[in-house]
């Protein structure tokens, strides 16, 4: 009985908190390693990102030939997405909130190139950094909120503001975001997918730590 | 939802360096587009609406040395500049500054031209407009292909509704670089004649370079006439990256979903400004969305065949134009538009009108399946 008003209590206080989010999931994909809640879920002898995608495609069992065909950027966005809605499955609206550094840049140097013999509609159509958002919502079939943004570097605050403002304005009932770059063949991903669902509440700081928890470890 | 009022605005392109100039010479029919010859990409003649650059360094001298900042660059400030000078008590550490652009200054993948390679990067882009005038906000930036600088305008509504900014500055410019006239040659998508959207003969996009800029604030201006974004949407077709789909699933997602939220009805819609690239299958897929939107009456045009596609600012300067149609009750023609050439009915403008608009829907749709509505209302005295 007092445990039963102790834990009516704590539900109380928290949905009298502002914060009425949490980070339900998350993933992590840098230096051949991915991460998620439950800690390192693969890991590769190969780093570099062609080698390391195919790893990981064939140890998750993707079986998206459509996978092939992307680029860098898209075929990360794909994988970190997979990680998060197998065990959660997104619904028709969640949103997609991605941010990066380097935007399309590493597709559109090779579209550049090919612009010397013949230009490459199969380059072109990837340079534009919310091509991943268009290959997550055909893949997961969400017809949702899409919003790219691009930042010096990861923009914890304005993550957390739009986020929040789609969620508060109920323009999604879940929302995955995040920062997916990739520039010289380095990648760097945080995936988390935001909803009413109690885990992590969603606060900058948190997601400030989930990002720089891989960071922060020493390189191989 | 809050509403965000629109404010001072400013569109820099072909048809003129400020929107006064620009609506003159919309209402007088002229065009920005030019015939190019491109043989070394491409052996087939093609129309852009491309900016003087002797003409703007003229204009940038007034503010800043022509020679320390890119083309694009100098036309995000020259639109910022013209916002600022009108309302001189904005505080730029208090105001935020929004950039909506596809491809930022890509033109300097091929030609650096003396300017470092971290100046192809987005993010350094907003920096130099910052620090131009004084913004200590980090600059948000938007790059969602053509929906851009629409999406721009629903960010800092979205926002501004959380309390996050008050008053912002949004800008949306794109540049017509080689790169992408290679890639939408490529895609065999420019047309050899100025665009003609809607109609039978279209066939292909015509590519245009612009910079708009608009003053928002979620506070509602002392001025009798004002316009505001009442209804905001996006979303995915998850269809196609490259071709919209052909039901127009997300466009019409988009649209009854800005309807909702602006509580009205489509038949109270008086006028739609619509994407219209005058691609076969873009135009298409708006009729289908119009028509299932119950749309097809509205009169509607696109205003691609007076600037072309400027990618990441058109969304944004339809809406300013939009803006301006809805204040002076006035309606602009959809140029170069002949005979209908789409399989649903359409209410295209064939020429200028006077009509009282209440409420006005803009749309927008691009790569990677985006697609966005917006709902403008007119609060007049």
């Amino acid at each position: 009985m007092v445990a039963a008003t102790w834990l009516w209590f704590l539900k109380r206080k928290r949905n009298k908190m502002p914060n009425q989010f949490h980070i339900q999931d998350w993933v992590r994909v840098k230096n051949g390693e991915i991460f998620n809640s439950e800690g390192l879920v693969f890991e590769s002898s190969e780093d570099k990102l062609n080698p390391f995608l195919k790893a990981a495609y064939d140890c998750f069992k993707l079986e998206y030939p459509k996978f092939h065909k992307m680029d860098g950027l898209s075929k990360l966005g794909i994988l970190a997405s997979e990680i998060i809605f197998r065990k959660n499955k997104p619904t028709e609206d969640t949103a997609l909130v991605i941010s990066n550094n380097a935007s399309s840049l590493e597709i559109d140097r090779q579209f550049q190139e090919s612009t010397e013999t013949f230009a490459s509609p199969s380059l072109f159509v990837y340079t534009l950094p919310n091509i991943v958002l268009g290959e997550i919502s055909i893949k997961y079939k969400v017809q949702s909120e899409n919003g790219f943004f691009i930042s010096e570097r990861f923009n914890a605050q304005l993550l957390k503001n739009y986020t929040e403002s789609l969620l508060l304005s109920k323009k999604a009932p879940e929302v995955l975001c995040g920062w997916l770059d990739l520039q010289n063949g380095e990648y760097d991903v945080f995936l988390c997918l935001v909803s009413k669902e109690r885990n992590i509440p969603f606060s900058e700081e948190n997601l400030r730590k989930l990002y720089c928890a891989e960071n922060d470890k020493p390189t191989h | 939802m809050k509403k965000l009022y629109l404010l001072d605005d400013a569109i820099i392109s072909p048809l003129g360096f400020s929107t006064e100039e620009n609506i003159q010479s919309i209402r007088e029919g002229d065009s920005g587009l030019k015939l190019q010859q491109r043989p070394e990409i491409t052996e087939n003649p093609f129309f852009t609406g491309i900016i003087d650059e002797t003409l703007l360094n003229q204009a940038f001298s007034e503010i800043g040395s022509s020679e320390k900042f890119t083309k694009l660059e100098k036309l995000i400030i020259l639109a910022v500049k013209l916002i600022l000078d009108k309302n001189k008590n904005l505080d730029p550490t208090k105001t935020a500054l929004i950039i909506a652009t596809t491809k930022g200054n890509i033109d300097l993948l091929k030609e650096p031209g003396g300017f470092p390679e971290n100046r192809l990067k987005l993010s350094e882009l907003g920096k130099v407009v910052a620090n131009f005038f004084g913004f200590t906000q980090t600059p948000i930036i938007v790059s969602n292909a053509c929906i851009s600088g629409g999406l721009g305008l629903a960010v800092a509504r979205r926002l501004g509704n959380s309390e996050k900014i008050k008053n912002a500055i949004v800008v949306g410019a794109d540049l017509v670089s080689d790169f992408v006239i290679s890639g939408f040659n490529s895609f065999q998508a420019l047309s050899t004649k100025a665009c003609k959207p809607f109609s039978k003969d279209r066939d292909g996009i015509s590519l245009g370079e612009a910079s708009a800029a608009i003053l928002v604030s979620t506070e509602k201006p002392e001025i009798s006439n004002v316009i505001s974004l009442i209804g905001d949407a996006s979303a995915n077709d998850a269809n196609h990256i490259s071709g919209p789909s052909r039901t127009g699933e997300g466009l019409y997602k988009s649209i009854q979903n800005a309807l909702k939220e602006a509580s009205i009805f489509a038949e109270e819609i008086g006028f739609l400004s619509a994407h219209g690239t005058a691609t076969v299958y873009n135009d298409e897929m708006e009729s289908m969305a119009f028509h299932r939107s119950g749309l097809q009456e509205t009169p509607l045009h696109s205003l691609k065949a007076y600037y072309g596609h400027t990618l990441g600012a058109s969304a944004l300067i339809e809406s300013i134009i939009t803006k301006h149609s809805m204040l002076n009750n006035e309606l602009f023609a959809s140029k170069n538009f002949g005979e209908l050439g789409v399989s649903k009915p359409l209410n295209v403008i064939r020429e200028n009108q006077k009509k009282e608009i209440n409420y006005a829907l803009k749309t927008a749709s691009g790569f990677g399946g985006c697609n966005l509505a917006l709902v403008f209302k007119a609060e007049k005295k």
